[in-house]
């Protein structure tokens, strides 16, 4: 792949820029959670659809998907378009599902008409999408999942329960996975568009540990589903999960940032200006040599990842197409917790002070920021999951399962 | 903080150019089987208390098609002859000598030439760094005697002296010694540290080598004696201080090198050892460590290309990821060296498998030039 952009890269990249520095949004009353999938208020969900509406208008979103299915139609932006956003440390897109999973699945997956009926608004944001994949039953081992889709004439009857359903409060759409054979484990399962507003659907908060109520259980009784809203082949829903999930695992090419609103340097600098503005023993921590090991450690393995991400362009030096990208999200959720574990050690006593405490350093956002650390580590498949893939897909070592 | 320049390339720099030379690399130096050499030359040598000295080994037919391959060249200025390539260049080629384990001189050779080519950079009166440049092109190898018998790592930790161009004293934990032509040594003249070129025949020049673990490597100290020599560099600190990411970043892809080595051959293994009826890859207490083994691996390889990048095209910010590449990589040695073996068994702790070079030539390396705890150290006065 060429290291230069083109004229019209370039000056796509400064539309960009200059769109994004004039357009950021006023905060929010009550400030934005840390990330998009514990969003579960009227007032956030508005605010940021609105966002997004904005960005997909100014092209930063579905840059290079087709206008037949509500795209802006380019070849090569996308990419830009995501850096730009991600550079540009504003808001997350709510819809981090539909764009991240939905949409890539659908682009691979859909039929014509699916594609133009859902893919418009997932770029949008005006319908919110959920995953369905997760059961009490069906965690890491997916595949054993129970929720059974029956066929009834131009329909299929839902029932059974999925969990840990992040937006399942504010979807219209979830990507839901379905036992159509109950004696083929890997060949019976068909993947639908689950419409969420449909009777029979029950949506049920959450607490994490954190006390937010950012997930759900969701509980589907006797929910009518017309099968064109059926994913693919009766079946092959295992196939198709997988393919969402290399998505989710950001594997995929986008079709906008699943936006962070920080770049992932923000926090390990973050860290580093605490630790140099607090004292231990009347110094600086940063001056304590112990400590900066630590954090030169942490900045030196992000921009790890950074660099990873660049080497990952060029086939002769990325030792296989996958092998780079799979390792995004065990790193990326890892790191981030050994970094909130060592801020919570730098605030010493002062890290019990939680949300709400006028005396807690950042509103308690370290705390916070630690517990929800957990989400990336479990969420998607957890670590443990991801070093299965990565020594079998990878390495072809054999198969744990 | 800083932010990446717009100044370096999305490729590192790596094009067609330089794969084509890795791909030549890598290709040549497995044709050479450098292993099976060294396996003969060590013969007889293991025991430490009642076996024989121990010869280096080296393959001098191939040291020889090396250089009229141009890979001695590659970084030398074109004024002199070379080829006047980047870093990211020689990295490739390092890297390869690296997952050969290959006992060769060519990695204390680019660096030597590298800060020569500094010194030819930097210096107004240029021409005698040009002069011992040519001398690599026509196929002289070189090392750096900059070390004093305390192995510090401070630039001016050298124990070598200079008076009206004799030099006095001893440099030590020379790489590859007993393979090299030349050294560049730094030398404290009136309290000034400069850099001076000596062959390894003058007159006054003793050579001793040290025992060393590294079997694929080997290492000695040199005396001098009112040894005549050349002053290649007046400004020794400058010179080496703007050399010393190249040096850092050479070692890094050496190491990048072989851990891809331990790894590959680890995940090998556990896909054919068989134990409770099954390949032990299976179990996760073993697939595990092996891919953690790959995702520290890929950590020092990307930041490895990225110091080399951005030396070549960046060097306000070559010094903190020079720091990186070398933390991360010392860190890395550690730890593949020490799950490769592990995850070998009872084979893997024995001379007779190749996974001993390997982790000795790692560890080596992860000391060279400093390990992580010292990297880090001189990274956190960038921030």
């Amino acid at each position: 792949m060429a290291g230069q952009e083109t004229a019209e890269q370039k000056e796509f990249r400064r539309q960009c820029r200059a769109w994004l520095q004039e357009n950021r949004p006023p905060p929010t009353a009550m400030p934005l959670p840390q990330a998009a999938y514990e969003v579960t208020t009227q007032d956030h969900r508005n605010y940021l659809v609105d966002w997004q509406a904005k960005c997909f208008e100014a092209e930063l979103i579905a840059t290079d998907v087709s206008a037949d299915y509500g795209g802006h139609g380019h070849k090569g932006l996308q990419q830009i378009a995501s850096s730009e956003v991600r550079r540009a440390n504003v808001p997350y897109f709510i819809n981090w599902i539909g764009l991240g999973m939905a949409a890539p699945t659908l682009l691979i997956h859909g039929t014509e008409a699916q594609k133009k009926a859902y893919l418009p608004t997932i770029f949008t944001g005006e319908d919110i999408w959920c995953q369905g994949f997760s059961e009490p039953g069906a965690g890491s081992d997916l595949v054993n999942l129970q929720t059974s889709a029956v066929r009834d004439g131009d329909n299929w009857l839902i029932n059974g329960s999925k969990v840990w359903t992040s937006l399942g409060q504010l979807a219209k759409y979830m990507l839901l996975l379905a036992r159509t054979d109950k004696n083929d484990k890997y060949n019976g399962i068909t993947y639908f568009i689950g419409p969420m507003e449909h009777e029979g659907v029950t949506v049920k908060p959450i607490h994490k540990m954190t006390g937010e109520a950012g997930f759900n259980e969701v509980f589907l009784d006797n929910v009518v589903i017309p099968d064109h809203m059926r994913i693919d082949e009766v079946g092959v829903g295992w196939k198709v999960a997988m393919s969402t999930l290399t998505s989710e695992r950001g594997a995929a090419q986008g079709v906008g940032a699943v936006a962070s609103s920080n770049s992932p340097f923000a926090a390990i600098e973050a860290l580093i200006a605490l630790a140099k503005k607090r004292k231990r023993n009347g110094r600086p921590i940063w001056d304590d040599s112990l400590w900066r090991d630590k954090l030169v450690k942490l900045y030196e393995r992000t921009e790890a990842a950074a660099q990873n991400a660049r080497r990952a362009r060029i086939n002769a030096l990325n030792g296989g197409a996958m092998r780079i990208p799979l390792q995004g999200k065990v790193t990326g959720s890892e790191l981030g917790q050994e970094l909130h574990q060592l801020a919570l050690s730098m605030l010493g006593m002062e890290s019990s002070l939680y949300i709400g405490d006028p005396n807690a350093e950042n509103d308690g956002g370290w705390m916070l920021g630690y517990m929800n650390t957990y989400t990336g580590t479990i969420s998607g498949g957890s670590s443990e999951i991801q070093r299965n893939i990565l020594g079998e897909r990878v390495l072809g070592l054999p198969k744990s399962k | 903080m800083m932010e990446q320049s717009n100044e370096q390339s999305k490729d590192f720099g790596f094009g067609e150019e330089q794969e084509l030379l890795k791909d030549q690399a890598r290709r040549f130096i497995e044709e050479k089987q450098p292993l099976l050499a060294l396996r003969e030359a060590t013969k007889g040598t293991e025991d430490p208390y009642l076996g024989e000295e121990r010869q280096g080994s080296f393959d001098v037919a191939a040291w020889n098609e090396m250089v009229a391959l141009g890979w001695t060249a590659l970084a030398v200025p074109e004024a002199a002859g070379g080829l006047g390539m980047s870093l990211v260049t020689a990295v490739a080629v390092a890297e390869e000598i690296g997952r050969g384990a290959m006992p060769t001189p060519l990695t204390a050779t680019l660096q030597s030439t590298f800060v020569l080519r500094q010194a030819f950079t930097q210096e107004a009166n240029s021409q005698q760094a040009i002069q011992w440049l040519k001398k690599i092109v026509e196929g002289s190898s070189a090392s750096l005697a900059i070390q004093g018998a305390a192995g510090c790592l401070e630039l001016d930790a050298t124990d070598v002296t200079a008076t009206d161009n004799k030099l006095n004293g001893v440099a030590c934990f020379i790489q590859d010694l007993q393979k090299v032509d030349f050294l560049v040594v730094s030398v404290k003249d009136n309290g000034r540290l400069k850099l001076f070129c000596v062959d390894l025949n003058a007159e006054g020049v003793r050579v001793s080598h040290d025992r060393i673990v590294d079997l694929s490597r080997d290492q000695g100290r040199v005396s001098f004696n009112n040894v005549s020599a050349t002053c290649v560099a007046e400004d020794g600190d400058g010179v080496l201080n703007r050399a010393w990411p190249a040096l850092l970043t050479l070692v890094s892809a050496d190491i990048a090198g072989g851990c891809e080595w331990l790894l590959q051959t680890t995940a090998e293994y556990a896909k054919v050892r068989t134990q409770f009826d099954r390949p032990i890859g299976f179990f996760q207490a073993v697939k595990h460590p092996i891919v953690n083994m790959m995702i520290a691996a890929d950590e020092t390889r990307s930041l490895t290309y990225a110091a080399a990048a951005a030396y070549d095209s960046d060097p306000d910010t070559s010094h903190r990821a020079a720091h990186f590449a070398k933390s991360n990589a010392s860190d890395t040695a550690e730890f593949c060296a020490n799950r490769a073996t592990q995850l070998h068994g009872g084979i893997g702790f024995t001379w007779e498998h190749d996974v001993q070079i390997y982790h000795k030539r790692v560890m080596h390396s992860q000391q060279l030039f400093g390990d992580g705890y010292w990297q880090r150290q001189m990274a956190a006065s960038h921030f």
